[in-house]
């Protein structure tokens, strides 16, 4: 049983790539990810963790050396947030292309300009299509068992691909919360060393990374796509295994009071935790809300978003990012493409909520329920709406 | 049936373990014109072989310069640069 102390969710992500033992990490310190590498340099620096803390130039340099350290075989974890993500941005499909199992930590943040320190999705959405598998946590205690169960997920012989830990900036990253710390034991009992399949070595030498030519290009993105798919059975084991050592429970799509619900909210993210007290307090009022929250955004849940939507009335959608003169919200977007197949889908009216930080209320909530509702009774379904934005 | 290997065959991320593996890929098919030596007038200096980019132009064993076809991509660099003017760039389909 581990303990339950009362730490930085940062500081937490740090003490649980401590745990899982990483052999190096090559980080570049930004706003709101900023504690994590300061914390893991402090740990390497005092001995805690033996490990090689590589302190980079840029998130670029940052990202090229974990492809190198994974391509040893070495344990590489990482972490980053908004432009340092965006800096990243084409040593993302190296990494997933060549399939190295890179755990890295987002503290999701605002894209310039304007410059925005704080919280939305825009930095990972403009990563969807890296290749990467990609999770969404809600609080610190998700953040901590999900650092392990990422190195577990990723390192699997049959995923070999790296991931993105999605955790919301400065709502989580600087916010204390109790959290219970795993032994060494339930570690060793949950992650296995790192087994490279084949890695660099001078004795036993191999290229990585090699020119794909016309001929080959189109079946390496098929193997990709395939992993990458298929690694949701490897993400439910470790899932399952996660909950017989710790005793928490996590599922790919998780819903809260939907069973007779009849305006079900779908969000991603550390608001899903003010969504569901929102929720509360509509039932509380007698009115039926529910919540679905998507915890696993690549690869994208089609079965679990099917089975909870799909025979529903109304959904309201809660999306932290804008596909600026697109569809809207990339959350949405995808969930209305999911839905697009079956024959009961249920009309989903999308918000784009808390760009740049914006404050997004138990009040929000209650207002994007009566606007469900309305649509429910027969009102026009709006395209898509800004929440909060002023004439 | 193409002998080329179907996406299940392909190890993740297609590391390549053979030495020299690019080999097999005649990147010469791509070319459109192929030098010619004139080596009544060549000195052997060897400036073609420096400045070839594909490093495909080797002597032969009197000494004098040749292209592999296999590889030569037809650029002309060798052409431009030798000093006596020997060597000239002939259309492929002629």
């Amino acid at each position: 049983m581990g303990t339950r102390k009362g730490m930085e969710v940062s500081i937490g992500i740090a003490e649980a790539a401590m745990m899982a033992n990483v052999d190096v990490i090559p980080a570049y310190p930004i706003t709101p990810q900023t504690h994590i590498v300061e914390h893991l340099a402090e740990l390497v620096a005092d001995g805690h963790l033996d490990a090689e803390f590589v302190p980079v130039e840029s998130e670029h340099s940052a990202m090229s050396a974990a492809c190198g350290s994974m391509a040893a075989g070495a344990r590489t974890f990482t972490a980053t947030a908004s432009q340092g993500l965006a800096l990243m941005h084409e040593i993302l499909f190296i990494a997933s292309g060549m399939r190295l199992p890179i755990v890295m930590a987002v503290a999701n943040r605002a894209l310039s300009a304007p410059i925005s320190i704080w919280n939305d999705h825009g930095d990972v959405m403009a990563e969807r299509d890296t290749g990467w598998l990609q999770v969404f946590v809600e609080n610190g205690q998700e953040a901590y068992d999900h650092v392990l169960w990422c190195h577990r997920v990723a390192e699997d012989h049959d995923v070999l691909l790296p991931i993105m830990l999605n955790f919301d900036g400065f709502i989580l990253s600087h916010v204390v919360e109790p959290i219970e710390v795993w032994s060494p034991e339930e570690v060793k009992q949950f992650l296995p060393d790192y087994v490279p399949p084949y890695r660099l070595d001078v004795d036993n030498p191999w290229t990585f990374g090699a020119v794909g030519i016309p001929d080959i290009y189109a079946e390496t993105r098929m193997a990709h796509n395939e992993a990458l798919t298929d690694s949701q059975k490897v993400m439910e084991k470790a899932w399952n295994e996660l909950s017989e050592v710790v005793g928490r429970k996590y599922h790919a799509v998780e819903s809260y009071k939907t069973d007779d619900a009849d305006i079900v909210f779908l969000i991603m993210g550390s608001v899903a935790e003010t969504c569901m007290t929102a929720c509360d307090q509509l039932r509380e009022a007698g009115k039926k809300a529910g919540v679905v929250r998507i915890r696993m955004w690549r690869p994208f849940p089609f079965a679990e978003i099917a089975k909870e939507l799909g025979g529903r009335k109304v959904v309201v959608a809660v999306d932290r990012a804008l596909s600026t003169g697109g569809c809207g919200g990339p959350m949405a977007s995808e969930v209305k493409g999911a839905l697009y197949h079956l024959d009961k889908r249920p009309q989903v009216i999308e918000f784009i909520a808390g760009l740049g930080g914006r404050d997004i209320t138990i009040g929000d909530f209650m207002d994007m329920y009566d606007k469900g509702v309305a649509v429910a009774s027969g009102g026009a379904l709006p395209r898509y709406e800004l929440l909060g934005v002023r004439a | 049936m193409s002998s080329l290997p179907g996406w299940k065959a392909l190890p993740p991320g297609c590391p390549v373990q053979e030495p020299l593996s690019a080999h097999k890929n005649h990147t010469g098919s791509w070319r459109s014109e192929r030098p010619l030596w004139n080596h009544d007038h060549c000195v052997k200096c060897g400036v073609c072989d420096m400045f070839c980019p594909e490093a495909c132009i080797k002597a032969n064993a009197e000494g004098f310069y040749l292209a592999n076809l296999d590889y030569c991509k037809g650029c002309g660099i060798c052409m431009m640069e030798c000093p006596t003017q020997c060597i000239s760039m002939k259309q492929e389909e002629e």
